[in-house]
This record gives C-alpha cells, structure tokens and sequence, in this order.
C-alpha cells in the first residue's frame, strides 16, 4: 500500500464529527440490545397483541409527525448555520425544541392515561418493554432538547459563530434520535 | 490557542486535580486503579482464607458470615474487571501513550476526557458507598444473574445492588465517552507522516479494543436499564413470573462480558509487543498480519458469547455454532504468540524487569489459552462448567494481561510517566516472587475443579466429596497470601522511586516510538514541535542507522536513504 504515504492524516473530517459519529455507533447497541430482546420476548409470549391494542395509536401517529417534522427543522437550521444566519439558526432551532417537547407532552398524556387505566409497568411482559423503550427513547429526546437549548441560546447571543458546526452534530444526535422512534412506533403500536 | 495562554501556569487544582492534560489524566485512573487493586487483592485474601480455614477467624477481619462471602466474590470480580482491569488497560496507558505516540499535543477532546476520569471516579464512590448501605453490597456474582439479582428476597441485598449498577452504568458511560475520544484522537490528529501502518501496535491494539467496548456495551447498558426497573419499578423483563426472561439477562451480560475479555488482553497484549521488540532489539515479527489477527479476533470476540450458557438451558444445537466460532478465535491469537516468539527467536535479549513481565505474561497466557479449548467444548465444558478449573483458567488469562502486562508497562512508561527510573533489582525480585506463586496458587486450582469443586461456594468442607481437597485448598490460600505479599516490593518500588530514583533520560530503553523524543516526563503538549514521522516504530537493528535503534522522527541522510528506498521498491 504505497499511496499511504506521508501526509497529515485525517485533516478533513473535523474531530467533532469523527467523536459524534463513534458516539452514535456506540447508541445504536443500546436500542440494538433493547430491540433484540423485545423481538426474542415477543415471538415467545402468547396474548402480545392484546395488551398492545390498549395503546393510543392515534397519539403516537401525531407523535410521529412531531419528530419527523423536526427532524426537518433541525436540517434548516444546520443550513441557516453554513449561511451564518444566526437569526434563522435560532428560529428553527426553536422550532425544533417546541416539536420535542411536544413529542414529550403527548407521551406524557399517553403514559398517565395508560397508568390510569391500570397499566403500568409492572402490568406483565409487554409493558416493561412498553416503558422502558419508550422511557428510554423519551430520555434521549430530553438530553436532545437540552442540547438543543444551548444551542439555541447561543444563537440568540451571538456566541454560536465560533462554532456553528455544533448545529450539524446536534442534528446528527436529533435524526438518531428520531431514526429510533421509527423502529419504536411500528414495533410497539403496530405489531 | 496561542502559545502564551497555553503555556500559562495553571493553579494546583487545574492542573493537579481537574486538568485536562491526558498524561495528568492517565496518572489519575492509574493511581485510582492501584487503590482499587488493593482493594481487589484484600477481597482475595478473604475469600482464599475462608475456603481454606472454613468459619474461623481471617487474620485481620474476622469471622467471614457465608452472606459476606458472597458479597465477597461479587466484588472482587466487579472490582478487579471493572475498576482495576479496564481503568489501567485502557484508560491509564491509552491516555498516557496515544497521544504521545502519535505525536499529538493531547486527546482530541481534553475536557472531555477529564469528564470522563471524573465520572469514573463517581462510579468508585458509588461502588465504595453501595458496600455501606443497610443490606450490605450485592452478593449475586459479578455477573450479576437474574433472578437472583432481580429480587432483593434472594439475597438480602436491597440498595447495594441498585447502587453496584449505578456504578457500573457510570463506569461504561466514562469509558464510552473515553473511547469516542481515543478513536477521534488516532483518526484525525496523527503527526505527519505517521499513517496507519506506520503506528506502534500498542496504539493499534487499544483502537481495536475501543471499538470492540463501544460495540459491545449497549445491549448491556439497556440490560442494566432493565434490570434497575426489575428492582425499582417492578417491570419483569428477566423474571418468570411476569413473563420474562432469566436467561436473556446472560446474553445481555455476555454479549458484551465475552468482547469484554479482548477489550482487556489487547491492550496487554500491545504492551508486550513494544516491551519484547525494545528488549530484544528486534523489529516486531509479522508486523501487519499481527494487525489483522487484532482485526479478526475483534469481530470473532462478537460472536462465541454463548459459550458462557452451555449449561443455561441454551438449545443444545446453539452450543455446537458458538464451539466452533470459540476454538477460531484462538487462531488469530496464537498467530500474535506465534509472532513474539519469532520476534525472540536469536534476539540479543536484555532481561530487565520489563522485559521479564512480558515473558512472564506470554507464558502464563499459554497455558491459560489451552486451557480456554477444554472450556470452549461443550462436553468437556459440562463437566468442568462452573468449578474452579473455570476459575483458574480465566485467571491465567486475565491475570496475564492485567498484572503481567501492566506491570510490564509500568516498569517500561515510568521513566516516561514520572522522569526517574524504577529500581531494577527490586523490579526483579517483584517479578521472579509473582511469577512463582501465581503458579502455585493457580496450578493446583485447576486439579481442584477437576475434583469437582464448585465456585463461589463458602464452605467446601460441607461436602463429604471436597475434604480430601482441604490441604490442596490451604496450599492455595498461603501462596495467595504470598502473591499478595510480594507486591509489597512493587509498592515500595513505585514510591521509592518516585522519590529518589535515578533521573530518567528522554529514551532509556533506546526505544523508536515517539513518546521516547521528547522530555521525561514529557512538558505540557508534549512536544515543543510536532514531529514528523518518517518509519515504522520498530526499525530496531537497521542496516541504515549506525546505533541498533532508528527513532521514528529520525530523517536519513539522503543518500543512504534514498540506497534504501532503491533496494526496497
């Protein structure tokens, strides 16, 4: 391998984003784990589908738009950034907080109805796995948000310009963090 | 940042207990690790004590109640994988040497990095508190099985096993955090002219074990997660009862526990690669195939967890596809040994203390590799599942790594890590005491499994089967008392020599690698110009170089390189 040779290695991919793509490789086996076992437990229970058609489908359907929206608004801010536009940056990442924790709202209302009518987590097999996986997907979206926030807070004081490539990692984060409520929504509400 | 604000004097406190600085860094999880190391061996010495002289007063402690044994062994095996293994391994020597060997001012991200020492060390503090908490800490094996962990009935223990995976969700978030920075560091800050192949093996080996940990860890981060709301919020995700599952918690834990075991030996093994080519002023045999077999056992160390469960209640047709993939992995490893054996073969070797604990550690792998093929065939495994032949085979293998191999890094970096130079004769005596009655404690153990006796039990002589084992099992217990002894000359050693010991050159050991070129201990970022690397690490002997070393950064006259170049192309 002779075209190897003696150069500054690595100099185009900056290290904020070789460090947020390893971070994200090391997420992928925590939902990875967690889905597997949801798969294995599932194809060996009896009365699954039951316990699932107590789910709001409809809640989580609008949910879904929430986070797919966002997931879009977080792409315009990452442009705004390149364009420098900070104004806009802190628009559409404002934009982006309020559909998270709007996603947060609705499973707020979908978890106390739930326990109201009985279910929690200690209800049997399908609801662990109900809470945990949306309990944990529900932390990354707060952890999300509150990146986000600083960001956004950044952006209204003018501090983000020095680094402006912070809005494309956090985006990075945002899209994994919605990639996984895809996996999430048909798993739990459709299966 | 300009030089002038780099170079500022920072106060005591940044620049001794929150720094930034990867060298401070490494000598942080390296002091912390040596703490828990004690700690570790105390544990030992109970346990050993109690198999030997069941119910009777341990020297120092007391009466060990059967509950306090099982804490006992759930925490010797948390504390010395967990908090001695990976904090000396992987965060103290990747710290201390990639940057260095790369030619790198510091870790990519040096806060970051600080974070993570500093949540390790929480995860200490969360251990050390869960053995405080009314209850006691956990008693349900460091592996932590369910049902057994799962219910605080079975075994009494309420908050300490709550607070043992709390900090054992703490220690994988920092070494997480700690291995997005290695690799971010290797990928995008090496000097130039240092390309992939051009690195030293160490570095190569710890990459390999950073990807393997933070591929591996998050089914068993999620199975924490799991577990905890089994406690906590009465979810039965590994309970029957409520429709779960015991035996899925034991493909969580393994999934990652089996990579675990090559997140480890790699970079022990990468220690006694740069060790035995400096000592025997030889270039690393096999270079880059030793690359590879790093790479192979790295994606085969995914797939023989399974070998941990053949007794479990596994399908039976599962266990002959995890043998098979079990007995593979043995290949690219015994290529690695095959290749420091050829790196030894007709080298003028000098056995410095180093150099001793390198052999030291290549010979007690071997043995405790072999015995790893009785382990990894499921009728022999049967047999031998869960008594001490099992015991003292992962203690061959791991101790080798983790005693062997970081003691072997230690006598080599500390010249490097603190700029004196460790006492050799002590050194010596520390490793011919050590080597002896590891042995000896170990040894004899496999004929106890083979006897038939089980682990984690706290008293054998309860068996009609097991007494005639009563004097092998004292003899046991006083060569691990010696074990433990003899690491007294190490820590009169380390400290003596941190105070008096000779000064230290830049290169003592006329090594090649780029650590070696600048001061010891090396100044804040390193080095005062970013080298340039111009070779591999391991042109020791070379015809181009008048002395018997060619440093990396070291450029050839014209001429005679350009001889080379001809002759090479």
């Amino acid at each position: 391998m002779n075209a190897e040779t003696a150069t500054m290695s690595g100099a185009a991919v900056p290290p904020g984003k070789t460090g947020t793509w390893w971070f994200l490789a090391s997420e992928i086996p925590v939902f990875g784990g967690l889905i597997a076992s949801y798969i294995v437990v599932r194809l060996g229970s009896a009365g699954w589908g039951e316990s699932s058609a107590h789910l709001n489908f409809t809640l989580a359907l609008i949910n879904t738009f929430l986070l797919l929206t966002s997931s879009m608004t977080v792409v315009m801010a990452h442009a705004a950034s390149e364009e420098s536009n900070y104004r806009s940056v802190a628009n559409f990442l404002g934009l982006t907080i309020l559909l998270g924790l709007g996603f947060l709202g609705v499973k707020a209302v979908e978890y106390t109805t739930e326990i109201a009518h009985g279910f929690t987590p200690a209800s049997g097999i399908f609801w662990s796995f109900y809470f945990g996986m949306t309990g944990l997907h529900g932390l990354h979206v707060l952890a999300g948000i509150i990146v986000n926030v600083v960001l956004w807070i950044g952006a209204l004081k003018g501090s983000l310009a020095q680094n402006s490539h912070r809005v494309e990692l956090a985006g990075l984060y945002w899209h994994f963090v919605d990639i996984v409520w895809i996996f999430l929504f048909p798993l739990l509400y459709l299966a | 940042m300009s030089s002038e604000t780099s170079h500022a004097p920072l106060g005591f406190w940044r620049s001794h207990v929150f720094s930034t600085d990867h060298k401070v860094i490494a000598k942080q999880y390296l002091s912390l690790a040596l703490f828990w190391a004690l700690m570790g061996g105390s544990t030992a010495y109970l346990i050993r004590w109690q198999i030997a002289y069941p119910d009777s007063e341990a020297p120092g402690w007391g009466y060990v109640a059967p509950d306090v044994f099982n804490a006992l062994v759930t925490m010797h095996g948390t504390i010395m994988v967990f908090f001695v293994a990976m904090p000396i391994l992987l965060a103290a020597f990747g710290n201390f040497l990639i940057p260095l060997m790369i030619g790198a001012k510091d870790m990519a991200f040096p806060r970051l990095n600080m974070l993570s020492f500093w949540i390790f060390f929480v995860a200490s503090v969360v251990l050390v508190t869960s053995i405080f908490v009314p209850g006691g800490p956990a008693a349900a094996g460091w592996t932590g099985y369910p049902p057994l962990s799962a219910k605080m009935e079975y075994t009494g223990v309420g908050w300490g096993m709550n607070l043992w995976l709390l900090a054992l969700a703490l220690e994988f978030a920092s070494f997480l955090l700690g291995g997005v920075n290695f690799l971010t560091t290797a990928m995008n800050m090496r000097a130039p002219g240092l390309t992939w192949f051009r690195l030293p093996v160490v570095v190569w080996m710890q990459l390999t074990a950073a990807v393997i940990f933070l591929l591996s860890v998050g089914p068993l981060i999620a199975g924490a997660v799991m577990l905890l709301m089994d406690r906590i919020v009465g979810t039965t995700f590994f309970l029957p009862e409520g429709g779960g599952e015991p035996l899925l918690w034991q493909h969580l834990f393994w999934f990652f526990g089996h990579p675990e075991v090559y997140v480890l030996l790699l970079p022990g093994f990468g220690i006694i690669l740069e060790v035995i080519s400096v000592f025997s002023r030889k270039p690393v045999f096999a270079y880059r195939p030793i690359i590879y077999a790093t790479i192979v056992a790295g994606f085969l160390s995914f797939v023989v967890w399974a070998h941990h469960q053949y007794v479990s209640g596994l399908d039976p047709r599962l266990a002959m596809p995890f043998s098979i993939t079990t007995i593979i992995i043995s290949v690219p490893f015994a290529f690695v040994i095959f290749s420091i054996i050829a790196t030894l073969w007709r080298a003028s070797i000098t056995f410095s203390s180093p150099m001793l604990f390198s052999l030291g550690s290549l010979g007690v792998f071997i043995f405790g590799g072999l015995t790893g093929i009785f382990n990894g065939s499921p009728p022999v495994d049967i047999y031998i599942h869960d008594t001490y032949f099992v015991v003292a085979h992962f203690h061959y293998t791991l101790f080798s790594a983790v005693f062997f191999g970081s003691f072997a890094g230690i006598y080599f970096w500390f010249p490097k890590m603190f700029g004196r130079m460790m006492n050799e004769t002590l050194g010596k005596i520390h490793f011919w005491l050590t080597f002896i009655f590891f042995n000896s404690v170990f040894i004899p153990m496999h004929l106890v499994g083979l006897r038939g006796m089980m682990r984690r039990i706290a008293n054998p002589m309860q068996y009609e089967f097991l007494k005639p084992l009563e004097p092998l099992n004292q003899f046991i217990t006083l060569s691990a008392i010696l074990l433990l002894l003899s690491q007294f000359f190490f820590v009169i050693n380390f400290f003596m020599s941190l105070v008096r010991g000779k000064a230290a050159e830049r290169n003592p050991w006329q090594a090649n690698t780029l650590e070696w070129t600048t001061d010891s201990p090396p100044p804040h970022e390193n080095f005062s110009t970013t080298p340039t690397v111009y070779r591999g690490p391991y042109e020791y002997s070379s015809p181009d170089a008048e002395e018997d070393w060619l440093p990396q950064d070291r450029p050839l006259s014209a001429p005679r390189a350009a001889a080379r170049q001809e002759e090479s192309s």
